[in-house]
């Protein structure tokens, strides 16, 4: 049997990388006594899969992760039994039975709303939301991707689904977040940067994802962003 | 939340930020206002290297229990993170509070390794408190060592206001009450160490002085107090059954050395190795009660969620009931999807039964610890293992399926010669040769066997047979590690054979620290003040920094290292009494020069004098018959 449990992590567990969040709910279901299954072989592992990897630094409150069980309670008692074996900066949200066939949470994510905020005081921009509405409304929004392999141009106006500012302090964004052409919030604030010819430090702001989603888009229909734990 | 004593920026630019952010499963967060003394426990060697320590979980969960301790952790910054600290002046903290240790009472550091004493002067000086015990005004925290290299604490006696001796479990709570009983009638830091120092196994060095001959060894000690004593026994748990232990021990986010649960099954060693501390310095044996072992484990898998446990002693064979608890720990272990992960057993038909039901054998490596490559070294550093033991056991593995092997041997032993070195070639050889006569050309699965064989090169420590014995020089140390590796090369089967051998200069270093006398902790600080830290690291030792140290001292290296000991020198340790006697330990270095073993503490009693401490193996009668004979 399927489960896609929603969590959220932040405060200091923003510092815990994937593998080793990883780790911490390898633990956490045993300390939990859900009866997971494990794989096959001399050494088995729980079966597990995570929606997306967070990286370090940022906060979340819709991460998702799929286990397979023998059994379980309640979906009630099951979030309630976790919750009891978490530490501070992770939360069960909700716990999700899934159909036999449901794709795993890797493989349903399409996009991913994001919160950019300002530690401290306010974007150093004038009329905030304007000058980010003029950065989306470019035909292209071109950016140079580094890794110690490659060099890849991407286009991010393509993965951007949605950009706005309500505050000064805020910017929220939907953006691809598929294994086929995700951006991450940061490449989209430094080009907004250049953009408005200001110069803010990676420390200054705190990036937060909010959600996590599937595309059930149909015939005719271009998206149609869910949230995982709905998707089901 | 807690606030964290350092900001986003430096955790974001820091390796493995979750080293410094505490918050783990199992870890002790109290309310300030209830709690009357503040504590923090340090293990000064990186986090993933201090979470592994058994013993700071047994003393963190113990002071913890009690409603008024708060006891926090505190580890070495790495060095990316000392830099910062040390340029942006932020003081160390606690993983629990993220406060700094400079405000706490007591300040407690196990010392498990000399190599780590630089990185002492390190968490003082991050801390902000300062370096010489002498130094250290009414507010600043009291200084504690503990642990094994405590047993000689001489080379870092000033760094310490107190030496807790022995088994952490027994005087944290007379002392703690004495410092609040201290505190309420408004007595001082002195009045605090002149009263500790009567507590039994506390060690007060700044009150002792110690006085040298004119050719640099020890005349005696002068105490500056009537009332202080004049040696200080060990402390020890007399029933270790009946004690704390970590039933709940901290859970690390990131992967540690040891990332499992830890049983440990007994204290102390009923071997007698002549060369190794551990097995002098913990006796007598005392063995845990295995229901209660059974228990432990299946409560300890359940409050940390790891999926290994493991056992922990000096040598687990030699636990009377190891049997019954592995056959528990399979049974139930294997139901949760456990592993167990087995310690060094000696290697026999049980233990290699033991071991295919819990391990991947084509994986797993049988380790033989031999020490020396011939039977005459063996006897004279009481190594009982036998030539024929390590061959009927490797033909035995390898008839199981066994395709790898560790050996460890020491190079340097006393009385070695030649023919003892190029012992370790030959003996590496036949366990090749009994592979190949062993397993049918068409079952060797990988082809042929692999063994490694390692050596690192002795050091002669406090309270063993030893201590009397000269240490090699470096250049000693290395033709001989090359007259070993010509010795392996020359074998038949060479190529199945691997070679590592530890680096010798360290090992000297290790060498001066182990038996030094008060002078060598200007070398320390010395050395520390021209950057050394990490010494156990090898990418951070340098060993020029330590050289010209010891010369700016005028202190020299020979003096503690080469030099041959009379038997009635006065070593710095003499005071400390760890419940063996010198006596007993005169009459083993003796014993070793003429070649002559000395049978265990089950098969006979050696009048070690450990006996007095009224437990334990001395008093077990169930290993006797009537002759006196093991069963």
């Amino acid at each position: 049997m399927k489960v896609r449990i929603k969590f959220a992590k932040y405060g200091v567990m923003k510092f815990i990388g994937h593998l080793d969040t990883m780790r911490f709910f390898q633990k956490a279901i045993r300390r939990a006594g859900v009866d997971v299954k494990y794989s096959e072989g001399f050494s088995p592992h729980q079966i597990m899969s995570f929606a997306a990897p967070l990286g370090v630094g940022m906060e979340s409150y819709g991460e998702y992760m799929d286990i397979e069980v023998l059994s379980m309670p309640s979906v009630e008692q099951m979030k309630h039994d976790l919750n009891q074996v978490m530490v501070e900066g992770v939360e069960i949200l909700s716990v999700t039975p899934l159909p036999d066939q449901a794709k795993n949470a890797m493989a349903s994510v399409a996009a991913a709303s994001y919160r950019i905020q300002m530690k401290e005081g306010v974007f150093p921009v004038d009329d905030l939301n304007g000058k980010i509405q003029a950065f989306y409304g470019q035909e292209t929004i071109p950016y140079t991707k580094e890794t110690k392999r490659s060099v890849v141009e991407l286009d991010l106006k393509q993965g951007i689904y949605e950009i706005h500012a309500d505050t000064d302090e805020t910017i929220q964004m939907l953006v691809n977040a598929s294994s086929s052409g995700s951006i991450k919030p940061s490449m989209v604030l430094e080009k907004f940067c250049q953009f408005a010819g200001v110069d803010i430090l990676p420390s200054a702001y705190q990036v937060t994802r909010l959600e996590t989603y599937t595309d059930l888009a149909g015939e005719g229909v271009e998206h149609q962003f869910v949230p995982l734990a709905e998707a089901v | 939340m807690r606030k964290l004593a350092l900001n986003d920026e430096i955790l974001m630019q820091v390796e493995k930020p979750a080293r410094y952010i505490g918050n783990e499963v199992n870890s002790v967060v109290k309310d300030k206002a209830d709690i009357q003394v503040r504590f923090a426990m340090c293990f000064p060697d990186v986090y993933e290297i201090g979470m592994s320590h058994l013993g700071i979980q047994i003393l963190y969960s113990m002071l913890n229990e009690w409603d008024d301790v708060w006891c926090e952790r505190v580890y070495s910054p790495w060095v990316d993170l000392d830099a910062i600290m040390r340029k942006k002046s932020i003081p160390l903290f606690g993983l629990e509070s993220q406060e700094p240790i400079r405000d706490m009472d007591f300040l407690g550091i196990t010392i498990q390794y000399e190599m780590c004493y630089t990185n002492i002067l390190q968490i003082l000086e991050l801390s902000q408190i300062p370096l010489l015990s002498a130094e250290r005004g009414e507010d600043m925290p009291i200084v504690i060592g503990g642990g094994p290299c405590t047993y000689n604490p001489e080379p870092i006696a000033d760094f310490f206001d107190l030496f807790y001796i022995g088994e952490g479990e027994t005087q944290y709570r007379p002392l703690i009450d004495w410092y609040l009983e201290n505190k309420r009638h408004g007595g001082t830091r002195q009045d605090f160490l002149h009263g500790a120092a009567k507590i039994p196994g506390i060690y007060v060095p700044r009150f002792y002085e110690e006085l040298y001959r004119e050719d640099g060894t020890i005349l005696g000690r002068k105490k500056l107090f009537e009332d202080i004593p004049d040696v200080i026994l060990k402390e020890i748990v007399t029933d270790v059954t009946d004690t704390h232990y970590p039933l709940k021990p901290v859970v690390p986010f990131i992967k540690v050395t040891q990332d499992r649960v830890v049983l440990e099954i007994q204290r102390g060693c009923i071997r007698g190795c002549r060369f190794c501390q551990a097995g002098q310095i913990y006796r007598p044996v005392r063995e845990r009660n295995v229901e209660q072992l059974k228990r432990y484990a299946v409560e300890m898998l359940r409050n940390t969620g790891h999926e290994e446990v493991s056992l922990s002693s000096l040598s687990s064979s030699d636990y009377s009931r190891l049997d019954e608890l592995l056959d528990f720990l399979i049974a139930d272990c294997g139901q949760k999807h456990t592993n167990i992960s087995l310690p060094s057993l000696r290697i026999d038909a049980f233990s290699l039964d033991v071991m295919s039901k819990v391990q991947d054998v084509k994986k797993s490596s049988l380790t033989f610890a031999p020490e020396a490559g011939s039977q005459r070294l063996r006897d004279v550093i009481n190594k009982g293992l036998t030539e024929e033991d390590i061959l009927k056991g490797a033909a035995l593995a390898f008839a199981g399926g066994w395709t790898r092997v560790k050996l460890y041997f020491m190079l340097g032993l006393p009385t070695e010669t030649e023919e003892d070195i190029l012992g370790i070639g030959d003996l590496s050889n036949k366990i090749a040769a009994a592979f190949y006569e062993t397993v049918p050309k068409d079952s060797r699965v990988n082809g042929r066997v692999q063994i490694v064989t390692s050596t690192s090169f002795f050091i002669p420590k406090p309270f063993t047979p030893f201590q009397w014995a000269p240490m090699c020089t470096a250049e000693e140390f290395l033709d001989k590690a090359h007259l070993t590796r010509q010795g392996i090369m020359s074998q038949l089967n060479q190529k199945s054979i691997k070679y590592n051998w530890h680096e010798a200069d360290v090992s000297v270093l290790e060498g001066v620290l182990a038996r030094g006398d008060r002078r060598v902790a200007g070398v320390i600080r010395k050395a520390y003040e021209k950057g050394c830290m990490f010494d156990a690291w090898s990418e951070y030792f340098h060993n020029e920094l330590w050289i010209e140290s010891f010369s700016d001292c005028n202190l020299d290296v020979g003096f503690y290292t080469t030099r041959a000991r009379a038997d009635d020198e006065i070593f710095p340790w003499d005071f400390l009494d760890c419940g063996v006697t010198k006596e007993f330990l005169l009459r083993e270095w003796k014993k070793a020069q003429a070649q002559t073993v000395s049978p265990n503490c089950r098969a006979q009693c050696q009048g070690c004098g450990a006996n007095r401490f009224g437990v334990g193996v001395c008093y077990d009668k169930r290993f006797f018959d009537t002759e006196g004979t093991a069963q």
